[in-house]
């Protein structure tokens, strides 16, 4: 129930996250959703897309640090209190949430919040048992 | 006021004769009492009977940084360790610092040269003089103090920092003289604007300068802030700490001593003797220093020489500011930090590459040292959080070892310029 996401080292200069979308634009790679994590020097661009071992390739080939990461896509319903139905569920299990960001598309009436816990398996096992659906890779490239 | 009249305006002939008789006595005496030097002549087939004028003196070794590293820490010592007064030490490129053993002759030799000095840029007795550069291991703070007792000066023995305490004593005690590193003039100058006292009104008339490269215009820049003499005083730790030059108010080069510190310029390359006006390293030897004396130490600073007797009387030749480096040292707020330092860091530390920058820049008159680091493939993490502790981790770690503060960038591999494979270790953005 994992996703693979892409992350990648951009040094905080200009045209640098042009350069990394203009190689995977040429590949034809989609890319689901993306962010970006940034401080005065640098930045973390953090991608969901439909090849991501292909992209890691093609990164690693055009001198970009990037690497594999698993985390855990959450349906959330999008209403009021959806996300905190979610974060109850890690909070009373004691998981930590090292980062979290949206997908733009979205599933019928829910939508769908990317998280990087500290104990994955953990997660996991307390959404599904709280009924909170977790996507997998392959509903994600179907997006 | 030339401190002492006789000796520092001593025609040549006079002068080669004392030189001449300084330079036999130390061979000798080196030969005697230290075994780096038994070794070094040997190795050279230079016997103590061949050397009998100073310009016997390129028949001599060189001496280098490495010999006394090697030696370490008191190996290079020709008086025995009780008859060291006094223990300085100057940061070197790698493993061992350089250490510096002074007798009580050398303490005496080390003030009578500062006095020397401090006369030249126009101080007096019954001056008083605000020593601002670091008092400890770092030569700067005690040579002054010293030279200023000898000629009979009021010091105020400030060290460096503290910048609002500094400028309060200048207000209220009004010294006529200032001595620290040039950039900390600068530095002193913008905090006294920040705290509304106007520097035109400083009490300082003539600033004593040293422990790094600055340029003409920077003189220009801090005697035009503070309107002040802005007066270069050169020196090293090896030879002696400040004292080994100095400028007088003509500003036509830094006077040496030459009848105790013997100045040699020469192609670093060749190792043959330059003339008069050509660039070249500056080649010290010391002609009466009793516990570590040096023959033809290599400073690796490129200056020029000039021989001509100077307006204010004085017959000694004199050096021109300094040039630039034979090696890649840089100084920064008075340090020597060598590029192979802050790479011996990075190969301790996992997952940084050898491939690194170092930008020098001047913010506020005060040095900034930046490293750009290529991240490898295995330090990274997709959490910024851990990217910023790693910088931090590399930076601790290298002030460790260089003792100033420093700023770690983290950057993407192959994004240092290279050249012929190599990366350009240091970009030095100060205007000096």
């Amino acid at each position: 129930m994992k996703i693979t996401q892409i992350s990648v080292f951009l040094e905080n200069k200009k045209g640098r996250l042009y350069d990394a979308m203009r190689l995977l634009g040429e590949k034809g790679i989609d890319i689901k959703t993306l962010s970006i994590a940034d401080n005065e020097d640098f930045g973390v661009l953090r991608m969901i897309v439909d090849r991501p071992e292909e992209s890691l390739e093609l990164l690693k080939a055009n001198h970009f640090v990037a690497s594999l990461t698993d985390i855990v896509a959450v349906e959330v319903g999008d209403h009021p209190g959806g996300l905190a139905k979610v974060l109850k569920v890690l909070d009373e299990n004691r998981i930590n949430i090292e980062y979290m960001y949206a997908f733009v598309e979205k599933c019928a009436d829910k939508a769908i919040l990317v998280f990087r816990f500290d104990d994955l398996d953990k997660a996991i096992a307390a959404l599904t048992k709280n009924n909170i659906r977790v996507v997998g890779q392959k509903d994600i490239v179907n997006l | 006021m030339i401190f002492n009249q006789q000796i520092e305006c001593l025609s040549p002939g006079p002068l080669k004769d004392i030189q001449s008789q300084r330079l036999c006595g130390t061979v000798n005496y080196i030969y005697k009492n230290s075994r780096v030097f038994q070794k070094k002549l040997a190795q050279a087939e230079v016997s103590c009977q061949q050397i009998k004028t100073i310009d016997d003196i390129v028949h001599l070794p060189f001496t280098v940084k490495d010999d006394l590293r090697e030696s370490y820490p008191f190996g290079i010592f020709s008086a025995p360790m009780n008859n060291i007064r006094e223990l300085h030490i100057s940061s070197g490129t790698t493993g061992n610092p350089i250490v510096v053993g002074y007798a009580k002759e050398d303490i005496d030799l080390w003030a009578d040269v500062i006095a020397r000095s401090l006369c030249c840029a126009g101080v007096v007795p019954g001056d008083m003089i605000q020593i601002a550069y670091g008092y400890g291991l770092f030569t700067g703070g005690l040579g002054l103090h010293y030279g200023s007792q000898l000629l009979g000066l009021t010091v105020i023995p400030c060290s460096s920092g503290q910048t609002n305490r500094q400028l309060k004593i200048m207000q209220d005690f009004k010294p006529k003289v200032l001595a620290c590193t040039p950039s900390y003039a600068i530095y002193m100058a913008e905090t006294a604007v920040e705290l509304a006292i106007d520097p035109k009104q400083s009490s300082w008339k003539i600033g004593i300068f040293g422990a790094e490269p600055w340029s003409e215009a920077m003189r220009q820049e801090i005697e035009k802030r503070w309107d002040m003499d802005a007066i270069d005083i050169y020196g090293l730790s090896e030879i002696i700490g400040p004292g080994v030059a100095c400028e007088c108010h003509c500003k036509d080069g830094l006077h040496v001593p030459s009848d105790v510190f013997y100045p040699e310029v020469i192609d670093p390359k060749t190792l043959k003797t330059l003339e008069q006006g050509a660039r070249g390293e500056l080649v010290v030897t010391t002609l009466t220093k009793v516990g570590m004396p040096l023959i033809r130490y290599r400073t690796r600073d490129i200056v020029t020489i000039n021989y001509e007797k100077c307006a204010c009387g004085r017959t000694s030749p004199r050096i021109s500011k300094v040039l630039g480096r034979t090696d890649d040292m840089i100084v920064v707020r008075g340090i020597n930090v060598f590029p192979t330092q802050i790479e011996e860091v990075l190969l301790k530390i996992n997952g940084t590459e050898p491939h690194y920058q170092i930008i020098v820049d001047r913010q506020k008159g005060m040095d900034q040292l930046e490293i750009l680091v290529e991240l490898s493939e295995s330090s990274f993490s997709d959490e910024v959080r851990k990217l910023q502790s790693f910088e931090h981790r590399i930076a601790k770690a290298i002030e460790s070892v260089l003792s100033i503060g420093v700023k770690v960038r983290l950057v993407e591999p192959k994004s240092i310029e290279r050249s012929e494979g190599k990366s350009k270790r240091v970009i030095d953005k100060r205007s000096l």
